[in-house]
């Protein structure tokens, strides 16, 4: 369970967050949308520790995220996040991508985490493209390689941050596909995404986010059937 | 025109003695470009550190190194030091100049070979579950590497080069330096110095051949 | 200040140094500059096949100390009985090691002019001349200013090499008095201060060009 309680954090004068009180259970789906600069992507990389919080607790499984206490290194295998730019590694092939956490974080021997890798890979139809480096892979092969990557730490989270954004129009299907054969297994995912489509059909709730504040939260239904907050509704429809 | 026999057999016949020389210059640039290295990267560091006293230090030594003539950094080895009661040999004040030359322009360049990798191979690292320094290590030092590498051969290029400079202060024992005293012996200079001009071609050569096959196996993508 | 033997007098013989040094420099920049440019065109339009011979002796000065360059200069001038001074043979040394460094430079700016701006202007009816004075040295120009003025600096540097044809240049100037005082730290600072008001502005100008013309502004 991640618990989000009253997070607040700022960039200098500018409050990106104010006061953002969240929970998502596990197994859950729950997919984020909003205009950008709304404070998304900074959410996202507060719960898995990689920004300071102001204010305010964030809780994995009961463990605070920004107490001193918390090994964060460790928190963080539970929690894959996955960016809008892909971040391949470009000096490791494919397979060497997604093996190098596995071997070196969770000190896997080898071949364990060669299979690790070759099952999270085929999993998100790589298996062909095991020893070609990231080069010479499409956006769209490239991003599911990073979600392959995630995976193959066995997070029990995972954050997806507008994985489809960055890419030309005729590959986001794949990835969305990805995603969704994710939420069916029962992953339980944070995703910011501006896939309306995608964000009705695969979630169990959806977030509305506006200047640093989450102005609305519902099951897909009501959220985009019955839109209560007038930014929601100016939202929405401005993206058809 | 020419009313000068050249006599060559003596310059060939003296290239054992030249070869050996070759051996002390490749010696020299070898130990003054690890020597370099190792000051470039604690350079780096420095200007890293945000101490402000570190990163001066470190810029002032960048921009002294690349703003004097690398003759001046020998002989500040070799006559500056004096003044502080240290007389070092004609063999270590080449070594303490070139690697003090080298050790500049190695630290400029690992400096832009880390700004040219983006954050968010760290960041891409950290989220993963590494530590600072394992990312550092296993992401950003092997594509700093590539990045580093050819400018890096291009230095020690330079360092054979400047190996040539020690006979300005005595040095006789490397290439320059034996070419110059069997020339004082039998003033066959054109001879002596065209031979040694074509050892310190191939050894150019040879040493920019290594360095790009070393790069092909090395970086595959 | 110091507690010095340094003089005024001294301090002129540095100047004269500085002086010998900037004139060396000068002659081999704006010789070679003009070299380099002949050279680096002609690279250009035959092509790395037909252009081999003369990479291959441009490479020679690349790759053979400068020092030795010199001293088979020198050595080559007396054997031809050519009769040039020290000053003479330093300068032709330095410009054709000058020339073979800015070839290379001025090759690099022409091919970083796309192929289409060219087309485009040989297909408004430009001639080759036309296309090269107009189009192409502008813009390769633009590309090729902050190495030339990197191989500038080079050349500053590496004209203190000189001193070995007996040319009493800074470096030199400096070591006689050093010789002479017996104070080599202090005036091996004078003179490396001397270098380095020299070329920093230099290195500047060309950082701050650099940042001003980059490709993507
Ligand atoms: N590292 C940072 N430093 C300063 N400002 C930042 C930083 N990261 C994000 N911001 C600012 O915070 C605001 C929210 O950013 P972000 O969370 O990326 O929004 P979103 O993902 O919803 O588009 C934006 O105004 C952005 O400019
Ligand atoms: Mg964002």
């Amino acid at each position: 369970m991640i618990e989000i309680q009253n997070v607040r954090k700022s960039f200098g004068q500018l409050e990106v967050l104010k006061g953002i009180d969240l929970t998502v259970n596990k197994g859950e789906v729950l997919t984020v949308i909003g205009g950008s600069g709304s404070g998304k992507s900074t959410l996202l990389t507060c719960i898995n520790g990689l920004e300071p919080i102001d204010s305010g607790r964030i809780l994995i499984d009961g463990t605070e995220v920004h107490a001193k206490s918390t090994d964060l290194n460790k928190l963080r295998r539970k929690v894959g996040i996955v960016f809008q730019q892909w971040n391949a590694f470009p000096h490791l092939t494919v397979v060497e991508n997604v093996m190098l956490a596995p071997r070196k974080v969770l000190g896997l021997p080898k071949a364990e985490a060669r299979a690790i890798a070759v099952k999270q890979l085929s999993h998100v139809g790589l298996g062909e493209k095991l020893d070609v480096y990231p080069s010479r892979l499409s956006g769209g092969q490239q991003q599911r390689m990073a979600i392959a990557r995630a995976l193959a730490m066995s997070p029990d989270y995972m954050l997806f941050d507008e994985v489809t954004s960055a890419l030309d129009p005729q590959l986001v299907g794949e990835v969305l596909d990805t995603l969704r054969m994710l939420a069916r297994e029962g992953m339980t995912m944070i995703c910011v995404t501006h896939e309306m489509k995608f964000a009705r059909e695969v979630s169990d709730r959806v977030a509305f986010f506006h200047q640093g504040v989450m102005m609305e939260i519902a099951p897909p239904a009501e959220f985009f059937g019955n839109p209560r907050a007038p930014e929601l509704q100016k939202f929405l429809s401005a993206t058809h | 025109m020419f009313n000068y026999t050249f006599r060559w057999n003596q310059a060939f016949n003296a290239l054992p003695r030249l070869l050996e020389g070759a051996l002390v210059t490749l010696e020299i640039a070898l130990l003054s470009m690890l020597i370099g290295i190792v000051i470039a990267i604690l350079l780096t560091g420095c200007r890293l550190s945000g101490n402000r006293v570190l990163s001066a230090i470190a810029r002032t030594w960048v921009e002294v190194a690349r703003n004097t003539p690398a003759l001046f950094q020998i002989y500040m080895a070799h006559f500056g030091l004096g003044a502080f009661g240290i007389h070092l040999s004609p063999y270590t004040s080449l070594l303490a100049g070139i690697a003090f030359n080298n050790a500049g322009y190695l630290a400029e360049n690992f400096r832009g070979a880390l700004k040219a990798i983006p954050d968010t191979q760290t960041r891409a690292g950290r989220s993963l579950g590494m530590p600072p320094i394992q990312a550092f290590r296993l992401i950003v030092m092997p594509q700093m590497l590539r990045i580093a590498f050819l400018p890096a051969t291009n230095q020690m290029v330079w360092a054979i080069l400047m190996t040539s400079l020690g006979v300005t202060v005595g040095m006789n024992t490397d290439l320059a330096g034996i070419t110059q005293e069997l020339n004082a012996r039998s003033f066959r200079t054109f001879e002596f110095f065209a031979m040694a001009a074509v050892i310190y071609y191939l050894i150019a050569k040879a040493v920019t051949l290594a360095a790009r096959a070393l790069a092909w196996r090395m970086f595959r993508y | 200040m110091f507690d010095t033997a340094l003089t005024w007098n001294d301090m002129a013989f540095l100047a004269q140094g500085a002086w010998m040094t900037l004139m060396v420099t000068a002659v081999a920049v704006v010789a070679g500059t003009v070299m380099g440019i002949v050279f680096g065109v002609v690279r250009y339009q035959a092509g790395p096949y037909w252009s081999l011979p003369l990479t291959f002796v441009l490479d020679i000065f690349r790759s053979v100390p400068l020092l030795i360059q010199l001293v088979l200069g020198n050595a080559f001038q007396s054997i031809a009985r050519l009769g040039w001074d020290p000053f003479t043979t330093s300068c032709v040394i330095l410009s054709l090691y000058t020339a073979a460094y800015c070839t290379e430079i001025v090759r690099g700016g022409i091919e970083a002019v796309p192929a289409t701006t060219r087309r485009a202007a040989r297909s408004l009816g430009m001639t080759w001349r036309q296309d090269m004075r107009y189009i192409v040295a502008p813009l390769a120009t633009r590309v090729s200013l902050p190495a030339w003025i990197g191989l500038t600096l080079g050349v500053l540097k590496d004209s203190s090499l000189v001193l070995w044809l007996g040319l009493i240049e800074l470096l030199r100037a400096s070591q006689i008095l050093v010789t002479r005082l017996q104070e080599p730290l202090f005036i091996l600072l004078i003179c490396g201060a001397i270098y380095f008001l020299i070329s920093f502005p230099i290195a500047r100008l060309g950082g701050y060009l650099e940042k001003r013309w980059s490709p993507n502004d």
